[in-house]
């Protein structure tokens, strides 16, 4: 292989390359509106927060480049940092698959029923979501005194004594933080898969029946999954990002910060550097590392589906 | 032998999907009906506590241990709320109209622009396409606290500060949507483009009469998220004049006047809902109704 031979194949590549890319020049122009804002004011910030994260800067100043100091500071001596890179996993480990599981569950029975009640049943379950700080309601149930909905019960029942700290004790802070965000879980994934599954080509239903399927579970792994891969793929990647970005509900119900940063999460370590101390370039370190954990699941989860319905 | 009666049997039980869907045992009927039906308490009731407390006069909010329905229901929350509103400096509404405004723009640009774009990259192997759609997949996974930041220097760099552009524009590029629409998109069978290209359909024609069509439940639940996401926007950060305040950042500074307007809170929290909740309702009935009539098919 000679360095002109080399040169050419570039040159022929190239000219191939040009020659497709004019082949489908109307496709450039029908992306070419969502790419440009995509580009704008999606990638463009993801960038300059990824560039943020090995400088040393503080809003009001220019930032100063300082490598990877940023992320040795979080990793070797950040102990809260640490505490709550183990918290998100928590959540994100039981919220995650069960919240991804009961959105798409949920969702299949729903379709299960018969058409005049999907709607209405749809919207019962999708309302802690669309009702935007409904979940404050758990203040009340979970509250702290004999007057809270649980501790009430649970005097009244004899099964305690003393009403519990449900949001105040380390000891509890976290299954009751788990049982808040599972009820928020219905989300966007869910709705899509409200969505795919009427989408669905009924003529294959049909064609299963004549091929033996021989219940609806059945039917379900061997038709109704694989034709909505898409679906369970935009699913996946939403559970992702719903586990994995808590913050708002710890805030809201067992304050900022946490008794013991028992509930502490990678996003509320984040809010805490990026909005308040406005130290931008430790809270764009933190932001990447989490970037980077959620790709990696996201690789993941991209080859387990790979093999539904076989 | 034994195969031409297998398919025989089998035919009979097409016939009879249309009085009962087959495959459905009356047991799992009753099993999937117990589980909605329980769940469906667990999840429902924030919808009706907030509904019941906007109409709760202030001895029933303030009641503990708080009830969940209400029991003398009144008007006054909603009174209050509007005496509180003709009191605003700028006329209140204002800020509906601006809210307004920004929901409707953002929504139907993303839905153009994203479904417009979804298209070609679902359908035509165009260099870059892939990676082009990875992108997006990767940048659904950024949290929005950390981008707030470049954001604000990009509007403001662009002069866009109090206009309603810094709101609605960035609206357009909303990752979610451009997904949601590829991952359906890529459903419909190629075959039925091929067959409108030879029938001599441009690809305008195609996207509009063929596309669009049947991907129905898919830009009607993108609309459902950019509504939400839209009419919940406070754009404190882009917008500073008062004329174009948004109505959550409205409601935000009547609310602040704190447990004395307990009564008038609950009303609000309604009133902010009723939008997205209506938006849901119709768009749902018509993702359900699509199924009847669309039977994608090659």
């Amino acid at each position: 292989m000679s360095l002109k031979n080399y040169t050419a194949k570039k040159k022929r590549n190239l000219n191939y390359l040009l020659k497709s890319m004019k082949e489908y020049k109307t496709c450039y122009l029908f992306l070419a509106p969502y790419a440009i804002v995509f580009g704008m004011f999606i990638c463009a910030p993801v960038v300059v927060s990824i560039f943020y994260s090995i400088t040393y800067f503080k809003i009001f100043e220019p930032p100063k480049f300082v490598g990877l100091q940023n992320y040795i500071n979080l990793i070797l001596g950040d102990d809260v940092f640490l505490t709550a890179v183990k918290n998100t996993f928590i959540m994100a480990a039981v919220t995650g698959p069960l919240g991804y599981l009961a959105s798409f569950l949920f969702a299949w029975f729903i379709y299960e029923l018969p058409r005049y009640l999907r709607a209405f049943v749809t919207l019962v379950f999708y309302a802690p979501s669309i009702s935007g700080s409904a979940f404050m309601i758990w203040q009340v149930i979970f509250s702290s005194d004999s007057y809270g909905y649980i501790n009430g019960l649970l005097i009244q029942l004899g099964i305690v004594e003393r009403p519990i700290l449900w949001l105040s004790d380390p000891n509890y802070m976290m299954a009751t933080m788990l049982v808040v965000i599972l009820w928020m879980s219905l989300g966007a994934g869910f709705l899509a898969f409200v969505a795919g599954l009427s989408t669905v080509d009924e003529s294959l239903y049909e064609a299963g029946l004549v091929d033996g399927v021989k219940n609806r579970w059945q039917e379900l792994w061997y038709i109704t999954l694989p034709s909505m891969k898409g679906m369970l793929m935009f699913g996946a990647v939403m559970a992702i990002t719903q586990s994995f970005g808590v913050a708002d509900v710890t805030t809201a119900l067992a304050g900022f910060p946490s008794t013991d940063y028992a509930v502490h999460t990678v996003v509320n370590h984040l809010v805490d550097f990026g909005s308040i101390r406005f130290e931008m370039g430790y809270a764009s370190a933190i932001a990447t590392l989490l970037f980077l954990t959620m790709i990696l699941c996201n690789k993941a989860i991209q080859k387990m589906l790979a093999r539904v319905g076989t | 032998m034994a195969k031409s009666k297998s398919n025989t049997s089998g035919m009979k039980r097409v016939l009879q999907v249309r009085r009962r869907r087959a495959n459905r045992s009356r047991g799992g009927d009753g099993f999937i009906f117990t589980i909605l039906a329980a769940f469906g308490v667990f999840f429902a009731y924030p919808l009706v506590y907030a509904i019941n407390n906007a109409f709760k006069p202030l001895n029933e909010i303030f009641l503990v241990p708080p009830a969940l329905f209400v029991k003398s229901p009144t008007m006054n929350n909603f009174a209050d709320l509007f005496i509180l509103m003709s009191r605003s400096w700028v006329s209140f509404s204002r800020y509906i109209f601006n809210t307004m405004f920004i929901t409707v723009a953002g929504t139907i640009g993303l839905i153009v622009f994203a479904s417009m774009g979804a298209y070609v990259v679902s359908k035509y192997p165009f260099p870059g396409s892939k990676k082009f759609f990875n992108l997006v997949v990767t940048t659904l996974m950024f949290t929005g606290y950390v981008t707030a930041i470049p954001n604000y220097l990009i509007v403001s760099g662009l002069g866009w500060v109090d206009t309603y552009r810094s709101v609605v524009i960035p609206a357009f590029a909303m990752p979610m949507g451009f997904f949601l629409l590829k991952q359906f998109i890529d459903t419909i069978p190629d075959t039925l483009i091929e067959a409108a290209k030879i029938d001599g359909g441009t690809e305008g024609w195609i996207f509009l009469k063929i596309i669009m069509p049947l991907i129905k439940p898919a830009w009607l639940t993108v609309m459902i998220f950019s509504i939400q996401a839209l009419w919940n926007a406070r754009a404190s950060n882009f917008i500073y004049k008062e004329q174009l305040k948004t109505l959550p950042f409205a409601l935000g500074q009547i609310l602040g006047g704190g447990i004395a307007r307990a009564g008038v809170g609950a009303a609000v929290t309604l009133f902010v809902m009723i939008v997205p909740l209506a938006a849901f309702m119709v768009t749902q009935s018509n993702v359900i109704a699509t199924m009847a009539n669309s039977g994608i098919k090659e």
